[in-house]
């Protein structure tokens, strides 16, 4: 479990090994936090050539001075000898690289309010699309670290909680242009100390939530899936009765907490569960097939090196943190190399960030699978891209540089699974997003924009004295340290 | 408005008067008042005349030099040779100008301050404080307990017509608004409300007039929905609920026989009813994510929404994905101002600033792009701000006839009472306000309000008493102080025994007559003060404000309560108590 932060770009676990390479990216995250519009320039042109670049295609292996041709937003070509036809956008990739776009597949930015529904243990009633938040700037900040698909989830509060939504990083546009269109759906589910609310202090006033145990927490999805099946029931009854012609047949209520657990019975909607022990894990495993149903994701799942094997069996991806670990108890028998283990014993693994500021460089977080557990660099890279995509069900559109995907693609300027690379260009579905030099270019409009906004304001009201106590210029500086956020009152589930 | 002779409502009014005074005596004891206006106002001729005035007809044009006339509270005549009936009282409109009353169209002007809101299930107003305070302590645990649910709370059903902003409003030249309850998920229904009248009765327009949706959280973590998606969530439901028992109804009411009878669900009838007559339903959005979130639910829920709390479509996506739903929008005229007490120099972000600097131009860019949208006050607390920072509308690009429009036929269309109010034209209600000039001039200034025909004088506003100097020390209120209560059955002594802390924060307690109280909401600024205590005088325990101004070891000031206000003076009689000195400290 990690904590999102008040400022949503700190991570909790205090480490300092990211440090310096953070430093150009905090830069550039502040002032991608004025820009005004999208870098979309090119938006619209509807064929592009990016040529003589190393292309790292994830699925069919490396090419060295490969071209990509996009049309109409999808990869159209590749090959050493494209040629851009007359009129066609040409990004010259010399001495560049080019992969597909990063996924995350734990995210939980893009969303106004709290991400957790914690006042009930089953909040599958609410939903991340319906509160979207195009505006949120770590869209854009992901995106100038290669980022350009999410799985926003729902928070850790609950053993059964809201509805997940898949995103692409098409920053500018509104929440429905965010949406994944076509991602199939799916839900959060959580384990352990998050849902038993074991970090929660009630306020004055509160109630303590059912569960407060391991146990009551597999009772409550149990009992979940048991009404859910009643449900069904009353409504499959109700359609025959009607389908039989009986008239005046009073319809059942539509439920909007059990019609997903609903969905995940008949194998339409996806179950994505936090959860960090081998015991539980496996016991989720196991109730997913007393009702007849897959689980999609485990997530952080820090011990599924201990049930490789068995989740496997199961079918079920492993979505893990590349070497976070002991920063809370559930989190003590981590290891580094969990992520290549379970893909010896054949589970799909992706690397995820659930944090905004780590998925601003989820390729450094697959690279370290390469030093722990010996994966290729193909293997390393799948980790952040075709198989996060495989795990949502997305593999099909994104995931990998291959003819009739979506060009959905990152042009770094070092070798993406280097810590020096820094991407330039992130396109998604052939639009440029983000352009690393326009951005830059832009920053002095910016800051013009705003002292002039500052100076009307200023001359418009009269000048109000600083507060007292305050030294100026130490509350507005960025605050680089990396230390504990407080402890919220929603026990920092996510 | 109501077809009766003025000469009857005037019987009416004195022996509601005469009642109402008997009632107050017994059921209050010493504290009776007459309504203020009713003292004020002599009693004048049903029929009135305004003669050579500039005539801002709103529906019909401008006339330069013409004439209104109003009888028995309605519009008689309207024109430039409008005929003068012998027995009018005719007032000569030279170097004024005559407008529609204006409307203010979201506000809880003339309810309560504090209104008890019932929890969802709980007992109406007048319920016992400790049921309601237990129900309330009872935890919403999902959609079923209906939390933040009271659709059925009617504004009229709560009116208080004296209301201290009743009269507030009235002076500013605002004859009409849309009061509606404000605390829950559905807090309840709107009332358009005429801002005159004894008795609540009189002064409801249209009631129910609107439903109102807001995305408040009751519960935070304590109770559902603890989220802002856990709120859209239960929005999406109740609707649900609300259709299921619809079709219940019909199915079962069509035929009971045989048919196990449907709950009947007090919040999805009231829901249900109000969609029957299509009534505007209120909806909160601010910003452009937010105004395309709420036109997209309304995709699901299907009602007559009215976005609330626009103040961003400046962003051109905003004002056309409006325009194209075509959904009425009240523009919210408390413009974003930077948060004061902050850091000078924080950094903020580009989106924030702009959104400062751009708030006021959103009418501007909501009448290019067609969309009907209307202003309202949104908790401004002088209602002379209100027209004031309508101003910075006009300022920012929109014709001062739109703005015109937004406060009085605009409003009327969305709250459905633009076939009686909202325009100069005959036969509408004569709510009238006459000024010395343009209206969105400051230095303009409202002579007199009609309300049903009803003339109001606006006296020249007293000059605002001297105000603290921003910054300069609070001056030291602490100590045990003696006042006087001047109520219309004599004086009533008051012992306040007050503490302060640096910052100017009051606190201590209150022994009166009725009770002992606690001072809450207590501060000093300069050397103006201003406390609440909760007191029972026989009506329930209701708020009382203080405000008042101290020299010395005098003060004076007003006591205002259950819609009363009375005049007091003060003298400090001691140190204090040394529990309350301590607290000084």
């Amino acid at each position: 479990m990690k904590t999102k932060s008040a400022t949503k770009s700190q991570s909790h676990r205090g480490r300092s090994m990211m440090a310096k390479t953070l430093h150009p990216f905090v830069a550039l995250a502040l002032i991608a936090s004025m820009l005004p519009e999208p870098m979309a320039a090119q938006q619209g042109a509807n064929v592009t050539l990016i040529q003589n670049g190393t292309i790292l295609t994830a699925t069919k292996g490396t090419m060295q001075k490969g071209s990509i041709l996009i049309r109409d937003g999808k990869i159209a070509e590749v090959g050493a000898n494209v040629k851009a036809p007359a009129g066609a956008t040409v990004i010259d990739a010399t001495g560049m690289y080019v992969t597909p776009g990063l996924i995350d597949c734990h995210s939980h930015i893009a969303a106004e309010g709290n991400i957790n529904e914690g006042s009930i243990a089953v909040s599958s009633m609410v939903a991340i699309a319906d509160v979207l938040d195009p505006d949120d700037i770590d869209i854009y900040r992901e995106l100038a670290g290669g980022t350009t698909t999410s799985n926003v989830l729902h928070g850790s509060a609950n053993p059964i909680g809201g509805l997940n939504q898949v995103i692409k990083h098409r920053w500018g546009k509104d929440a429905k242009g965010l949406i994944f269109e076509g991602a199939p759906p799916g839900i959060k589910f959580a384990l352990g100390e998050n849902p038993k609310r074991s970090n929660f202090t009630p306020q004055p006033g509160q109630q303590r939530r059912y569960p407060n145990t391991r146990m009551g927490v597999m009772d409550v999805i149990r009992q979940a899936f048991i009404d859910a099946r009643e449900y069904k029931k009353t409504w499959d009854s109700y359609n025959k009765r009607v389908a039989a012609g009986e008239k005046n047949v009073i319809p059942p209520r539509r439920d909007l907490k059990l019609e997903p657990l609903v969905e995940i019975l008949e194998g339409k909607r996806y179950v994505h569960s936090h959860g960090y022990r081998s015991d539980e894990l496996r016991q989720l495993l196991l109730l997913a097939e007393e009702f007849g149903f897959r689980v999609r994701t485990l997530q952080h799942v820090l011990e599924g090196y201990k049930i490789a094997k068995e989740m496997a069996k199961h079918g079920v991806g492993g979505s893990t943190f590349s070497d976070w670990w002991s920063y809370k108890n559930e989190a003590y028998d981590a290891i580094p190399y969990n992520a290549a283990i379970m893909t010896k014993y054949g589970v799909v693994v992706s690397i995820n960030s659930d944090s905004a500021e780590e998925a601003r460089h989820l390729n450094q977080e697959a690279a370290k699978t390469m030093k722990y557990g010996g994966m290729s660099e193909t293997e390393a890279l799948k980790m952040v891209t075709i198989n996060p995509a495989i795990q949502l069900g997305i593999d099909k559109r994104v995931g990998s540089i291959e003819v009739g995907k979506d060009a959905d693609l990152v042009i770094w300027d070092k070798h993406p699974l280097s810590i020096y690379a820094v991407a330039q260009k992130s396109l998604i579905d052939g639009t440029v997003y983000f352009d690393r030099k326009k951005d830059i270019e832009h920053r002095a409009e910016v800051e013009k924009e705003k002292k002039a906004l500052m100076d009307k304001e200023k001359s418009a009201a009269p000048q109000r004295q600083s507060p007292p106590g305050k030294a100026p210029g130490t509350e507005g500086a960025p605050q680089r340290e990396r230390r504990r956020p407080p402890v919220t009152n929603d026990g920092g589930a996510r | 408005m109501k077809q009766r002779s003025v000469r009857r409502v005037w019987r009416e009014a004195w022996s509601a008067m005469v009642a109402a005074l008997l009632m107050m005596a017994l059921a209050v004891g010493p504290i009776s008042i007459a309504p203020a206006w009713g003292q004020a106002k002599g009693v004048e001729p049903p029929y009135f005349a305004i003669k050579g005035a500039k005539i801002v007809t709103v529906s019909g044009g401008v006339i330069e030099n013409g004439t209104v006339v109003v009888a028995n509270g309605l519009i008689t005549a309207v024109g430039a040779d409008a005929k003068i009936p012998p027995e009018a009282w005719v007032i000569d409109g030279k170097g004024l100008t005559v407008y529609p009353g204006l409307i203010d169209a979201f506000t809880d002007v003339g309810l309560p301050a504090a209104p008890a809101a019932p929890a969802g299930g709980a007992p109406g107003a007048g319920a016992p404080v400790v049921q309601q305070a237990a129900a309330q302590q009872r935890l919403s645990q999902g959609p079923e307990d209906r939390p933040g649910t009271t659709p059925w709370r009617n504004a009229a059903d709560e009116l208080q017509p004296g209301e201290r902003r009743v009269e507030q409003w009235r002076n500013a030249g605002f004859t009409t608004v849309l009061s509606a309850p404000k605390t829950g998920i559905f807090p309840g229904q709107g009332a358009v409300i005429d801002l005159a009248g004894e008795r609540p009765g009189e002064m409801v327009v249209k009631t129910p007039a609107t439903l109102h949706i807001t995305l408040q959280q009751p519960g935070g973590f304590a109770g559902f929905p603890g989220s802002l998606f856990g709120v859209i969530a239960y929005i999406k439901q109740i609707f649900l609920d609300a259709a299921q028992a619809r079709t219940a109804d019909e199915i079962y009411s069509a035929n009971p026989k045989g048919i196990e009878r449907p709950d009947y669900d007090r919040a999805t009838a009231v829901i249900n009813a109000a969609l029957r007559a299509n009534r505007p339903v209120f909806f909160p959005a601010t910003t452009s994510a937010q105004i395309l979130r709420a036109l997209n639910l309304n995709e699901q829920l299907k009602v007559n929404m009215v976005l609330y709390h626009v103040q961003n479509a400046y962003e051109p996506t905003a004002a056309s994905a409006i325009a194209a739903k075509k959904v009425p929008v009240l523009v919210s005229l408390k413009w974003p101002e930077k948060e004061t007490g902050g850091d000078p120099e924080a950094d903020e972000l580009l989106r924030t600033l702009r959104f400062r600097a751009n708030a006021p131009s959103t009418p501007a860019a909501l009448e290019k792009a067609g969309v009907k949208f209307a202003f309202y006050s949104d908790g401004i607390t002088n209602p002379k701000d209100i027209l004031k920072n309508a101003k910075k509308s006009i300022d920012a690009g929109l014709k001062a006839d739109s703005a015109l429009r937004a406060f009085t036929l605009g409003a009327a269309e969305i709250l459905g009472v633009a076939d009686r109010l909202g325009s100069i034209e005959t036969g509408k209600i004569a709510n009238l306000v006459v000024t010395t000039g343009d209206i969105f001039n400051d230095r303009t200034q409202v002579k007199y309000v009609f309300v049903d025909g009803r003339r109001f004088d606006v006296k020249e506003q007293a000059p605002p008493a001297p105000a603290g100097v921003p910054g300069a020390a609070p001056a030291r209120m602490a100590g045990r102080w003696s006042l006087t209560v001047n109520t219309p059955d004599g004086a009533q002594p008051v012992t306040a025994d007050l503490a302060q802390a640096a910052d100017g924060t009051l606190s201590g307690s209150i022994t009166t007559a009725f009770g002992n109280s606690t001072v809450s909401k207590g501060s000093v600024t300069g050397n103006q003060f201003t406390f609440t205590f909760v007191l029972d005088v026989g009506q329930g325990p209701s708020d009382w404000v203080v405000s008042g101004t101290i020299e010395g070891n005098t003060m004076k000031g007003t006591v205002s309560g259950i819609g009363q206000v009375f005049d007091f003076t003060g003298t400090r009689a001691g140190p204090g108590s040394s529990a309350a000195e301590e607290v000084g400290r």
